[in-house]
């Protein structure tokens, strides 16, 4: 469930940066206020994209930012970070980016359930669309529990839930 | 037919990635399997076709297996277009 993973916690929104290392910060610093991780897992991943590029940037203006289990992380979690104003990641086709997530993982597998929730929820451009432009975070959270409860607008819900099972 | 999504952590963008390569396989009714795996492991695979973002395409120059790479991991349409031009290039 979305709104199981995305909460009141780890959820900010309109929020001011510089660059995007202030918004992989930013949105780290959610994970690491929740306990999720130590502070070393923010700069490992700073470090992925200026190693690996901005492949992270998934979809036109989302970027995924995360790095290895290794690299300080204790626990299994996300956190939302949306932009006042959009940042270039330094990829091709999908920048600038508005809307920040970065999860951590204990391991190499169980996180799956998660990101593929959140996968799920991503497909649909109209669910992306609504995050770039909301400003409260309580219209958030209720989006979040009405897309769980498979709510207005969401015509593919049954086989979405259909096929979370694999 | 083996199918390998990558990244660079080979946990976050492949996960995703591998997931909606599933989807578009289940779609097209092919005798495939997908998994995911870091760039470093990826080489020997033993993977008949790697899909990645567009960013891995250096680190993957030089591997013996076709790459096809994609800019919107979320984009099911691009993915399967790329696979079913792969499948057409191949001849099947």
């Amino acid at each position: 469930m979305i709104s199981e993973y995305l909460t009141k916690n780890n959820i900010r929104l309109g929020v001011e940066v510089a660059d995007w290392q202030e918004a992989i910060k930013k949105s780290g610093s959610i994970l690491e206020a929740n306990g999720l991780i130590e502070t070393e897992y923010i700069d490992a991943m700073i470090e992925m994209v200026k190693d690996k590029g901005a492949y992270i940037v998934i979809t036109p203006g989302l970027a995924l930012p995360h790095a290895r289990p290794e690299n300080g992380a204790r626990k299994n979690g996300l956190s939302l970070l949306t932009l006042k104003e959009p940042v270039d990641f330094g990829h091709s086709k999908n920048d600038p980016v508005k809307v920040v997530i970065s999860f951590c993982a204990a391991d190499d597998s169980s996180h799956t359930q998660m990101l593929s929730e959140l996968a799920e929820f991503l497909k649909d451009k109209k669910n992306v669309n609504y995050i770039k432009e909301v400003n409260s975070k309580k219209e958030l959270l209720a989006y979040f529990k009405s897309y769980d409860k498979g709510g207005e607008g969401n015509e593919d819900f049954n086989s979405v839930r259909s096929r979370s099972g694999q | 037919m083996k199918i390998l999504t990558v990244c660079g952590a080979g946990q976050g963008s492949s996960l995703i990635l591998k997931m909606n390569v599933q989807d578009v396989i289940d779609e097209l009714g092919l005798d495939a399997d997908v998994d995911n795996s870091n760039i470093s492991t990826a080489k020997n695979s033993g993977a008949d076709l790697i899909l990645a973002g567009e960013f891995h395409e250096d680190a993957l120059e030089g591997f013996e297996v076709p790459v096809i790479t994609v800019s919107d991991f979320m984009d099911n349409e691009e993915i399967k277009s790329k696979i079913q031009n792969f499948l057409e290039k191949k001849g099947e």
